[in-house]
């Protein structure tokens, strides 16, 4: 290898990057806006649910149970009427999220053999909401009768719940080991590949082909500075994830580093293979956010849990190296645990990296033909 | 009129062309459809559960009896020691720890009193959290029956018989939510993203400038390189409808029509930020950047995957003005509600509005920069 000539290479590779403001700026910008918007803004716990009443003969156990929704913070109620007509258009218009309906002659059956009935009818069409309100709902009507049954009791089984690894059930702590993955895939893959077709597509990857450097080199050169710039965006989303949200941070950071480095190495890889099977800067940028971007966002447990996935998309997840690297980076982070419980996902990258690297630089061909 | 007409084909027939584009254009936008609506999904079914029973009575055996029947546990690993219950939890083989401590049986005979205990690995804080209420739902039920058993002659009064409807959804179907949503995504990266490289890459090859020394206005060109992209993003939405329909059964409850008259309106604003994002930037790797960079800002903020309602306020009121947002909630109202015309006029109104404000805006910058 030669070193003279590949520093020279790498120093033009990062002049072509630093020259570009737009790019750079939103490189760099990535990070802090991704946890800042994971942080804050996605979160899917029901914070306040419009509640409308249907009583058409309100008695003092039917107030009681509405006074109770009027009480709970929760709940607020946005209409109550005594027949049912026009509460679907409240709905469909999504001005309220849950009905209750009492039937008449609420309080006598109360003291009698049938209980008296009772509607909730919850907006589903967000199944997670729809659940989450529903038992918000029934949690109202069970405290109601607890209070009308005070003095009997039953068997009372009281369970004591621990959450490990993210006591607080943050969504950020989940989040932000996926969001580095997010990250460095973007760097490494979107970039080299468009990076590289780009020279492609101008015809001065021809130039770069009769200059002494070997095609290694050059990929090598490529390479190097979006490698830097990744362990930048790494820094800073795990800096800006400890400082802004506390996000808990028990593994060992140089083990963290290194996987990231060995992740980074695989979605280059993949930048470069896309780029020498494609034919313009175009298409190499669709095909690797459909290789890669996708993938790592979708199909990696990042957002949606693999386990809820039907079987055969679970197997396919397994050719997703963000899966591997989101594990390992949980694991080291929230777990706070080490190579002796990661050594399988590391050796996943491992494998994938050495098929993916040869596969890419046998794929990049030395003559463009 | 004439000239509009020659230039609409010229633009279809250039993305019509390129092969690799057709099929990233057509293709896989149904392949992402059918694999994204069947990964997006947060539901729970089921938690490998690991048992630490200290107590191994027939009290306790029966409790785990119900976790397992209930189809939501499976039973992966039971020993006394919680030491390998938390090394399951480390290595994730186990997903949450049913403990029962010893004297579990006595207590709940002697005191009418019990606990269990449940560990849980919350990496993943949502999904711990329903795994939890599910157990706890089924070791209530339990403690019920007990209950019946143990204090007999309880009145049953003060019961209310509750039942539960959950309205258009009622099989809980999380995909039918999804894919309104998912159609959305797929017409916005068309009309936006398509939008601004096409543009930029005129601009990069240096045919932009050819094209503005022909007679030629600026009007017609606009329209000229909008209306082949709207048509596409047109036909995208119904083969991805079409898929919905065929293969997944997502319910249509409005009229067909009306999703397409609100995509109209909508892909005049995602068109819109297109062309004013190719007027600020000079290379398609750029255009590419910031347009990933605001679609992914508006997908997330949109009420997409996590309602806006239970985002913090400042992220509601930005989710006010992001016509992404709104067209999702009209395509959700009209395909899972059947909302009428009368019901979506609100949002309709304000992306007619956005739309109408971001094209004269992006075509003053546009003449800006090239005129």
């Amino acid at each position: 290898m030669n070193i003279t000539a590949l520093r020279a290479f790498v120093v033009k590779e990062i002049h072509h990057i630093l020259r570009d403001r737009q790019t750079l700026t939103i490189l760099l910008l990535m990070p802090l806006v991704q946890v800042v918007l994971f942080g804050y803004a996605l979160r899917s716990d029901v914070r306040e649910v419009r509640v409308v009443t249907v009583d058409p003969a309100p008695d003092h156990a039917t107030l009681a149970i509405r006074n109770r929704f009027a009480a709970t913070p929760r709940f607020h109620v946005v209409a109550a009427r005594a027949t049912m007509d026009a509460i679907e258009p409240l709905f469909r218009r999504g001005d309220a999220d849950v009905a209750v309906v009492f039937e008449p002659g609420f309080a006598g059956r109360l003291e009698g053999e049938t209980p008296p009935r009772l509607m909730i009818a919850v907006d589903a069409a967000d199944p997670n909401t729809g659940t989450t309100m529903l038992t918000f709902a029934r949690a109202v009507i069970a405290a109601q009768e607890a209070e009308w049954q005070s003095g009997r009791r039953g068997v009372r089984i009281d369970v004591a719940t621990r959450m490990r690894f993210n006591p607080t059930l943050e969504s950020v702590n989940l989040f932000v080991p996926g969001l580095i993955a997010l990250v460095l895939t973007l760097v490494s893959a979107l970039m080299t590949a468009i990076s590289l077709s780009r020279e492609k597509e101008r015809g001065t990857l021809e130039v770069l082909l009769v200059s002494p450097l070997h095609p290694t080199e050059i990929i090598v050169g490529k390479v190097l500075p979006y490698l830097v710039l990744a362990f930048a965006n790494v820094v800073t989303a795990v800096l800006a994830a400890r400082l802004v949200f506390h996000v808990p941070f028990n593994g060992s950071l140089l083990l963290l580093l290194a996987e990231s480095v060995l992740y980074s190495l695989v979605s280059l890889s993949i930048g470069v293979l896309v780029a020498s099977k494609t034919p313009s800067q175009r298409a190499a940028m669709l095909t690797a956010m459909m290789a890669t971007l996708l993938p790592s966002t979708i199909l990696s447990g990042m957002i949606f849990p693999v386990a809820s996935m039907p079987r055969l998309l679970q197997v396919v997840t397994n050719i997703v190296p963000a899966r591997w690297f989101i594990i390992i980076a949980r694991g080291i982070m929230l777990k706070g645990v080490g190579l002796e419980h990661l050594w399988r996902e590391t050796l996943v990258l491992v494998a994938m990296l050495l098929v993916m690297m040869t596969v890419a630089i046998r794929s990049f061909k030395p003559r463009l033909a | 009129m004439r000239i509009l007409g020659v230039m609409v084909r010229k633009e279809l027939m250039q993305i019509l062309r390129d092969k690799l584009m057709l099929r990233q254009i057509f293709i896989m936008p149904v392949v992402q459809l059918l694999i994204l609506s069947s990964a997006t999904t947060f539901e729970v079914k089921r938690a490998s559960m690991y048992v630490v029973d200290r107590d191994r009575t027939p009290a306790s055996t029966a409790l785990i009896e119900r976790l397992r029947a209930s189809g939501r546990f499976d039973l992966v690993g039971a020993s006394p020691s919680m030491s390998l219950a938390d090394d399951a939890l480390l290595s994730r083989r186990a997903g949450i720890v049913v403990s029962l401590p010893a004297g579990f049986e006595r207590d709940v005979v002697t005191r009418h009193a019990a606990t269990v205990q449940l560990v849980l690995n919350a990496e993943d804080g949502a999904a711990a959290g329903v795994t939890q209420s599910y157990a706890a739902q089924i070791i209530a039920a339990y403690a019920r029956e007990l209950g019946a058993d143990l204090v007999p002659a309880v009145m049953p009064a003060g019961i209310v018989d509750v039942r539960a409807r959950g309205w258009y959804n009622p099989e809980l179907n999380y995909r039918d939510y999804m894919v309104p949503g998912l159609l959305v995504q797929l017409v916005t990266v068309i009309g936006t993203l398509m939008t601004a490289m096409n543009i930029v890459r005129e601009k990069e090859i240096g045919t932009l400038d050819q094209l503005s020394v022909t007679p030629l206005g600026r009007g017609t060109f606009i329209a000229a390189k909008l209306i082949p992209l709207l048509i596409i993003a047109m036909i995208e939405l119904s083969l991805g409808l079409i898929v919905a329909r065929v293969v997944f059964d997502v319910p249509m409850e409005g009229s067909l029509a009306l999703v397409f008259f609100a995509a109209l309106i909508y892909l005049i604003a995602a068109l819109g930020i297109g062309l004013w994002i190719s007027t600020l930037v000079d290379t398609q790797q750029q255009a590419m950047f910031i347009t990933f960079f605001m679609l992914m800002i508006y997908l997330l903020m949109s009420g997409m995957f996590t309602p806006v309602r239970s985002m913090p306020d400042w992220a509601q009121w930005m989710a006010a003005v992001n016509p992404v947002k709104h067209i999702i909630g009209v395509m959700r109202a009209v395909m899972l509600k059947g909302a009428t015309l009368a019901d979506i006029a609100r949002p309709l109104t304000f992306l007619a509005a956005f739309g109408a404000v971001v094209l004269s805006l992006a075509v003053r910058q546009y003449g800006k920069r090239v005129g």
